[in-house]
């Protein structure tokens, strides 16, 4: 039993924004919790509020894509902390922290050390050669119409197997937090998101990722807070106090069995770095703010609040092994958690606040959700009208208002897609999904994307091949490794023993990547090779990037 | 002002060069220091997780493990700021010089 929760919170980790195992099993719905229901519906006048003040300033699809360029540093990197900060950030690592102590810290790091590199690395040439979406800058002088198609697909599945593991994790946690059926949790996450995003466009997405980010922060703050008070803020007495509590003692302190072999333990660290810089939603937000001035701040706050929130879950993990594991009223007949470990720091905050705040910290739960799937849909939204759609099919001669229409049938349309597929998956295995998104952002949108900045010799077919490669790489590993061949196919023996194929699947699209660029000998290769340099200059200087749209 | 002229201008400053080797050579370092400090813990923690398991002193029960994850996180935050910090001073002053030059 040990040996599978810590199973489950290894997968659970890989995926910042997801929900995995743990929220995947069997729940018991609870009774339907009053308190939770009506701070949520604040919540949700509040925003739709928002939505409708954005509404009236969507007017072109730069508005509808970027909210034109108009968002500042401080207020982009509150959202993408937000973007990180999801329900399953906060339930699951402090629930990791909670079984597993130390482990809890690991996987937090993973998560966080891809900013700087994203900043270092890539966030100014993003936002100098982009206008919409990274195929922007992954197409800026190869082939419009292959890349985009490549990189729309990419996007494409990086969002699908987000959203179900979303609306799956979704479902569950609100039958576990406001006592509410499956089917209607899902049917409600999927209408919200399509109203957010439909007629709000980026700006509300935006305000409402804010929102739910600085409630989420102010939260987990005072919990973390009252755990520092109950030891008298001397943080020796509350690892001492947890180490006598938990039932490992000492080990919680160290690092447990999460990461064993050395070749699972780098793919992983890969995957966490590298994927991010490939997850579509993450990288459009670049392309909110006026400048790569506000792109690299926007950056640096983002780093801080999510390192700051990881201080906090760590804090909350080792506060809930005091006050939770420790009071019977949060424990079944078996001694078991209630609702499971990922309730921990629900639980935690019903010990501290109360009921009112325990109300609270649900409604929070529910609209980190809401913000989250919305991100991903307006993400998806783009890669079809804008990328498939008016670069693709219409050769960039697309009319506004038909792409903006393009748009919002394609919102429409994920949110019946979302919802389905969260009744489909309902009963399935669904953790592997958030590791296969992260490894195919790493090994198929990031090379492309990486190198078409960096690397002059770089061609379309080199891309093409390169990016499949890496794309074909880390769907057939996924499905040859123990998370998908055996935990849901049941064969005996996985036929790839690791459970993250990052490094594999990498060094499949890199070594595409380079070796077809570079026996590329065509005409349109060299013309692709010769139009580097004035993407070069761009990308250093911001010589005729899109600006802000003045209000 | 035709488009190419600007960007050959560009190119010929040798201000344009020489910010172009600074910056690349600053924001490469910090990445390096980044991804030295990342995997040197996840290696430590793949092949010998003991060395995170010390006490910091004798009968302390924090160990080392938790100034290192730490750190980390702090490292992360300060080589952000480092690099914002510069790259929004210095290396866009030098950047909006060489701009309002070539497109003069």
């Amino acid at each position: 039993m040990f040996a599978r929760l810590l199973t489950a919170a290894a997968l659970m980790a890989v995926a910042p924004a997801l929900f995995a195992d743990a929220l995947t099993g069997d729940v018991q719905k609870q009774a339907t919790n009053w308190t939770a229901i009506s701070m949520f519906v604040v919540f949700i006048v509040f925003t739709m509020g928002i939505t409708k003040w954005a509404a009236k300033r969507n007017t072109s699809t730069s508005d509808y894509y970027t909210a034109g360029g108009s968002i500042t540093g401080f207020q982009n990197g509150l959202a993408i902390a937000g973007d990180f900060m999801s329900a399953a950030s906060f339930l699951g690592i402090s629930a990791l922290v909670f079984t597993s102590g130390y482990d809890g810290l690991i996987y937090s790091i993973g998560f966080l050390v891809g900013w700087p590199i994203i900043l270092f690395l890539m966030a100014e040439r993003l936002r100098n050669l982009g206008k919409f979406t990274f195929s922007d800058v992954a197409s800026y002088r190869l082939g419009q119409t292959q890349i985009r198609i490549l990189s729309a697909c990419g996007s494409l599945i990086v969002v699908a197997f987000y959203l179900i593991a979303q609306m799956v994790g979704a479902g569950k946690l609100i039958q576990l937090l406001f006592g509410l059926d499956y089917l209607v949790a899902v049917v409600l996450v999927g209408v919200l998101m399509v109203m957010y995003v439909m007629f709000g466009g980026m700006l509300a997405t935006t305000w409402v990722q804010i929102i739910k980010a600085v409630l989420l922060l102010s939260g987990a703050t005072f919990m973390a807070v009252m755990v520092m008070y109950n030891v008298g803020f001397d943080f020796s007495r509350l690892f001492s106090d947890a180490v006598a509590l938990h039932p490992n003692h000492q080990a919680i302190m160290s690092p447990g069995g999460l990461v064993s072999d050395p070749i699972s333990a780098i793919s992983l660290g890969l995957a966490l770095m590298f994927g991010t810089a490939g997850l579509p939603h993450i990288l459009m937000r670049f392309f909110t703010v006026a400048d790569a001035k506000e792109a690299r701040k926007s950056v640096f706050y983002a780093t801080g609040f999510i390192g700051y929130f990881y201080i906090l879950t760590f804090i909350i993990g080792f506060g809930a092994i005091l006050l939770v594991s420790t009071n019977p009223s949060f424990k079944d007949a078996t001694g078991a958690i209630v609702g499971g470990t990922n309730m921990v720091a629900i639980h935690l905050a019903s010990a501290v606040g109360g009921n009112l705040f325990l109300g609270f910290i649900s409604a929070v739960a529910f609209a980190t959700i809401l913000a989250v799937v919305s991100g991903l849909a307006l993400a998806g939204a783009s890669a079809v009208a804008h990328d498939l759609y008016a670069c693709v099919i219409k050769k960039g001669k697309a009319k506004e208002e038909d792409e903006m229409k393009v748009t919002k049938r394609t919102t429409l349309a994920l949110g019946v897609l979302a919802i389905l597929l969260g009744v489909a998956f309902e009963n399935q295995n669904i953790a592997f999904m958030v590791g296969l998104a992260f490894s195919v952002a790493a090994s198929c949108n990031f090379p492309v994307l990486f190198l078409s900045m960096y690397w002059k010799n770089l061609t379309t077919r080199g891309a093409l091949i390169g990016g499949a490669m890496g794309l074909g790489t880390a769907l057939l590993l996924t499905i040859l490794s123990p998370t998908v061949w055996v935990d849901v196919l049941h064969f005996e023996k996985a036929i790839f023993p690791y459970k993250y194929p990052a490094l594999f699947a990498m060094i499949a699209s890199f070594a595409g990547l380079w070796f077809f660029s570079v026996t590329d000998k065509s005409k349109a290769a060299a013309e692709e090779r010769a139009r580097f340099f004035p993407q070069f200059i761009r990308s250093q200087t911001g010589l005729g990037s899109s600006g802000a749209v003045a209000h | 002002m035709n488009n190419e002229t600007v960007i050959q201008q560009i190119n010929a400053d040798p201000r344009f060069q020489d910010l172009v080797a600074k910056r690349g050579r600053f924001a490469w370092l910090l990445a390096t220091v980044m991804l030295t400090a990342y995997f040197a813990f996840i290696l430590v923690i793949a092949f010998d997780p003991a060395v995170l398991g010390t006490p910091l002193s004798k009968g302390s029960v924090t160990t080392w493990g938790i100034p290192a994850g730490l750190g980390l996180i702090f490292l992360s935050f300060v080589l952000t700021g480092i690099y914002v910090k510069r790259a929004n001073g210095e290396f866009d002053r030098i950047t909006q010089d060489i701009l309002n030059e070539a497109q003069k």
